[in-house]
């Protein structure tokens, strides 16, 4: 499952394109991937800086999505809420390879180490 | 010239004509400094060279709709009024977050705190009000925040995403609109008011009364005759005591109290100042080349703190500074309050004295209340609550001073009955006034320039707005425009005039109608063929694309999980904590000792937190992992239970009383009926969720009133009511037809199902699109067609043919189990650990 510092957690077509799918840390955050409609992978935490909705759930549309809970939208690329919303949520670097999509290992011990 | 060596000197700056224009400097970008330089471009674009000094860091934004974006109903690109564009497309130097801090009207110039100066030869000063901050101890504390600019917004959201107890100070509408909205957001409000009644200044005790019961019914807590005597914390605010020495815990306090013009500027230059700056009938100040505009002005003894005799003030300035003055002659106002639900007005005087008379009428089930105050047959006054549809004609009325003898009797009915109309048609009320009927408070429109502008071509309320600024501002005209455009282009508009969402110009009328005539089958090539302006829609379009196309492709469009709200995506309510509730369909409220042994079984199995009866007749299952929704499903199953669709814009419930089989005074099988019709109609998709219920007498137990589409049992047959809602605005239904038979009563029921679901708009009920079709139309395609009729039946059950699948027990074999499934993950520790 590992490759260096980087670690593989599955194929990209396991996430339906304007899809999502989630990856959660034992001891840490739930980190949710997202596939857009042009075909590219982003990763943020899984929780919305509003209240806290799992923005896995959401409805992805361009490079952002509308949070399920109360619809804000948060920028995919930067964690950022859009519009007049206030808050970010951290990005997690994410990478594909060969189709796999592929996670940055310290990231992953970082996030768990923090929460 | 130096001034602290940072003097701009303004360059010569030249007209369309080669003349010098004159620099016409603004203190103050916010609604009346915005609006008189739009006066005066409008008048004559050219003339002036013109610089606006704002100490807010925005472009110019509609402060009124601080209270939607508050309540989270708007957004603030949604409010801003003038964005950049306008400024550069004018050549207009905005100057912002730079407060001007001195006026030197001998050498004409002003100096910003940057130290920045600027000459000028005609300056406007628009400097609104200050708000006042009532001085107790503690008022400076962290936490305590007036209601005034969008920083004082942002500072409350901050405030109100730690969740808690919130006080707003002063129960007027400021505080009131405040007070909503951190309601909405999630805080615990308490409101403090000094005078024994609510908005004392605007409403009567009667309804101040009402107000308080209401908002006190939504959660919040009023405390009339409550004075302040400190905010008390140690480095930030943690309560407000009384001078009763009640003690209030709150970590945000809202000072609304009151707003006070801001003149210090004015003042310390050496204008001529009272309680706002003074100016004459043109708005100019004692200074002959200063100018003022706006909240901070005192004209003809009064000051105001409303937006509509702002507008009329920079008319009577741009007239003067264009050189054809007409004057300004002071205003009477009428207010409304903006708490979604809630529906107030007020106009005038209602202080009653003497020889006024007061014309009252009550309708406690409706918690209407009206009171028009009448002196020497003329009207001074009205106060209106909870039906305020009339408060347009009364404003009216009152300003024009006319003699309402003639109508005195029949005046409180409101206009329709009054003028003999009789019946409560919107569109004939509005067709009914006349041409300077003011339609827009906010932005003084009258009826004949809207209708102008419409006829002008502005054939959408978006154009409408765009053109004539009617229903731009805080929207509570918005259904009188409409009224006008439909009035006007009778059936041109009837597809509506609200563009679908941000990604397309077109309105959602259109887009089914192009579905249908171009034949478009997916959400993409719809996006193609009407040109939408982004990759793949919004969370707004892509739902009701998804809805129009499944609807008008019964069996052969293929849904798209992507465009669905979660609910829908994952065939439960997500909570707020992210799990989910589970709510099987019990058939007319029916159920049996194995459906509550399986729905017990399963709340123990999967340890759900609460299991708790709904206001639907079913249980509903709460705190249910996403990934324990399949096996959940399948237990379900198994004992013969399916979805319940309490997620879906789709039928929910069929409510049903017990009826002839057992009740004393039943006169048919209502519960046998609603479960048949709970059968046809159970899966299927609509614009948005519906509700039906079956009352086995007049007596109406399951409250078929009130529903979607109703069956009210009598001993001859079945009465069918329709586009009842129980919901945020309470609407009784509308009669529709009586018929003979259970089966005559199942086919109408798929009838109105169908048509609804072809003609609504996604997001509306069926209460609003009646409202909006009219009722006629109904009748004509359900009651008066019979072929119409039963090919909608028959287009109803087709479509019912496809859905009619159980979508739980679908995920319980495996379907889709990427929506359930996580994709991998992680222990750490034991990364670690293999290193
Ligand atoms: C569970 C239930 C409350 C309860 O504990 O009893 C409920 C719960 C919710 N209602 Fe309701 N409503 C429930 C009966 C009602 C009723 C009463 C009824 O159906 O007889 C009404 C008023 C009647 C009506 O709709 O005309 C009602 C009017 C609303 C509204 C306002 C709708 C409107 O048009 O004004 C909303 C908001 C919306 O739909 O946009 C809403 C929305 C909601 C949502 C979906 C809010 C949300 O988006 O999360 C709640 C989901 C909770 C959940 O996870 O299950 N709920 N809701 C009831 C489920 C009934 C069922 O068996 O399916
Ligand atoms: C939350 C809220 C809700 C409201 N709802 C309604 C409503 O429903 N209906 C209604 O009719 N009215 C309503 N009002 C009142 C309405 O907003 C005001 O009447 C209107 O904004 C006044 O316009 P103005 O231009 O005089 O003042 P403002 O719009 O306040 O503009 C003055 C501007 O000048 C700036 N300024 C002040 N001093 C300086 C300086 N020295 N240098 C540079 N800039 C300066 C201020 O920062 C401000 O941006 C509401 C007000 C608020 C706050
Ligand atoms: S269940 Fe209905 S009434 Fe209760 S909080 Fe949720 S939406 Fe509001
Ligand atoms: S929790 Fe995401 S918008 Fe509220």
């Amino acid at each position: 499952m590992m490759t260096g510092d980087w670690i593989d957690i599955g194929a990209v077509a396991e996430i339906p394109l304007r899809g999502a799918r989630t990856v959660p840390v034992a001891g840490g955050e739930e980190i949710a991937l997202f596939r857009t409609g042009d075909d590219r992978i982003f990763a943020l935490v899984n929780r919305c800086p509003h209240k806290h909705g799992p923005l896995s759930q959401g409805i992805i549309h361009g490079h952002a999505v509308a949070c399920p809970l109360h619809n804000w939208r948060i920028s995919l690329e930067t964690g950022e809420a859009l519009g007049e919303d206030k808050g970010c949520v951290p990005t997690v670097p994410v990478r594909v390879d060969a189709g796999r999509i592929l996670i940055a290992r310290l990231t992953l011990l970082a996030t768990a180490i923090a929460a | 010239m130096d001034f602290q060596g940072r003097t701009t000197v303004d360059e010569i700056d030249e007209g369309p004509g080669g003349a010098a224009r004159e620099h016409l400097v603004v203190i103050g970008n916010g609604m009346a400094g915005c609006r008189a330089i739009e006066e005066v471009l409008a008048r004559d674009a050219g003339r002036f060279r013109v610089t606006i000094f704002g100490a807010e860091p925005h472009v110019n934004y509609n402060r009124i709709m601080l209270s939607p974006v508050l309540a989270g109903e708007k957004t603030f690109d949604q409010i801003v009024i003038n964005d950049d564009a306008w400024y550069a497309d004018n050549a207009i130097e905005l100057i912002a977050s730079d407060p001007v801090v001195s006026v030197d009207r001998v050498a004409k110039i002003v100096t910003a705190r940057s130290g920045r100066s600027v000459h000028y030869d005609r300056l406007l000063i628009a400097t609104g009000s200050d708000p006042f901050i009532i001085p107790v101890p503690g008022k400076d504390l962290p936490g305590v925040i007036s209601f005034r600019d969008m920083n004082d917004v942002d500072a409350m959201l901050a405030a109100a995403d730690k969740g808690g107890d919130a006080v707003v100070i002063g129960g007027g509408l400021l505080g009131l609109e405040a007070a909503h909205g951190l309601t909405l957001r999630g805080m615990k409000v308490t409101v403090l008011h000094l005078m024994p009644t609510l908005m004392e200044r605007q409403l009567d005790e009667a309804a101040g009364w009402l107000l308080k019961s209401e908002l006190e019914r939504r959660g919040q807590t009023v405390l009339t005759g409550a004075d302040t005597a400190e905010i008390v914390g140690e480095t930030c605010v943690e309560g407000v005591r009384l001078k009763d020495g009640r003690l209030i815990p709150a970590s945000l306090v809202v000072m609304a109290v009151g707003i006070r013009p801001s003149t210090g500027l004015a003042r310390e230059a050496g204008l001529a100042v009272g309680r706002g700056i003074q100016v004459d009938d043109h708005m100019v100040t004692s200074d002959p080349s200063v100018l003022a505009v706006g909240e901070c002005v005192e004209h003809d003894g009064l000051v105001y703190g409303l937006v509509a005799p702002l507008w009329e003030m920079c008319r009577a300035l741009a007239d003067g500074l264009v050189g054809q003055p007409t004057g300004y002659r002071g205003s009477v106002t009428s207010t409304k309050l903006k708490v979604s639900g809630i529906d107030v007005f007020s106009a005038g005087d209602f202080s009653g004295g003497d020889g006024a008379e007061d014309i009252v009428l009550r309708d406690a089930s409706r918690g209407v209340y009206k009171r028009v105050i009448v002196k020497d047959d003329r009207i001074v006054g009205a106060v209106l609550y909870g039906d305020t549809a009339d408060g347009g004609w009364y404003f009216d009325l009152l300003k024009k001073q006319e003699d309402i003898a003639d109508l005195r009797d029949l005046l409180i009915f409101g206009q329709a009955f009054a003028l003999g109309g009789g019946a409560s048609d919107p569109k004939a009320a509005v067709a009914a006034l006349s041409d300077d009927a003011e339609i827009c408070g906010c932005n003084g429109v009258s009826k004949g320039q809207v209708v102008a502008s419409i006829t002008g071509g502005a054939c959408s309320l978006d154009a409408v707005r765009a053109t004539c600024k009617a229903s731009a501002s805080c929207g509570s005209c918005t259904g009188l425009v409409e009224n006008l455009l439909a009035l006007t282009l009778g059936d041109e508009v009837k597809a509506g005039p609200k563009t679908m969402c941000k990604c397309t110009s077109f309105t959602h009328g259109d887009v089914r109608r192009e579905i249908v005539e171009q034949g478009l089958r997916s959400i993409p090539e719809v996006m193609q063929a009407l040109h939408w302006s982004t990759p793949d829609g919004c969370s707004s379009c892509r739902p009701a694309l998804n809805y129009y196309l499944l609807c008008a492709l019964p069996g052969e469009y293929v849904d798209d999980q992507q465009s669905r709200f979660v609910n829908e995506r994952m065939h439960a309510n997500i909570q707020k904590d992210g799990t989910y509730s589970v709510v099987p369909r019990m058939w007319g409220g029916l159920t049996n000792p194995r459906e509550l042994r399986a729905i017990a079984d399963v709340v123990e199995k999967f340890n759900a937190p609460m299991v708790k009866v709904t206001g639907g007749q079913r249980l509903d299952i709460f705190g249910i992992r996403k990934e324990d929704l399949p096996a959940v499903w399948a237990d379900l199953n198994a004992a013969g239970m399916v979805s319940g669709h309490a997620y879906g814009k789709s039928l929910r419930t069929v409510k049903t009383c017990v009826g002839s089989e057992w009740c004393r005074f039943g006169t048919q099988d209502s519960t046998g009926l609603g479960v048949q019709i709970e059968r046809m109609t159970w899966g299927s998709w609509m614009p948005h969720k519906f509700k039906i219920a079956v009352s086995g007498c007049p007596r109406n137990c399951a409250e078929a009133t009130i529903k979607d589409f109703g069956i009210v049992c009598v001993d001859s047959g079945y009465e069918l009511h329709v586009g009842g809602n129980g919901g945020i605005k309470v609407r009784a239904t509308d009669f529709l037809c009586k018929v003979a038979t259970e089966q005559q009563a199942m086919d109408y029921c798929a009838a109105f199902t169908q048509l609804y679901r072809e003609d609504a708009w996604y997001l509306e009920r069926t209460a609003p699109w009646i409202e909006r079709v009219g009722l006629d139309y109904i009748k004509a395609r359900i009651v008066d067609d019979e072929v119409g009729r039963e090919a909608l039946t028959s287009r109803f059950l087709f479509s019912q043919s496809f859905s009619q699948d159980d979508p739980w027990a679908a995920r319980a074999a495996g379907a889709e189990r990427e929506q359930h499934a996580h994709l991998g993950e992680f222990r750490p520790i034991e990364i670690l650990a293999a290193e």
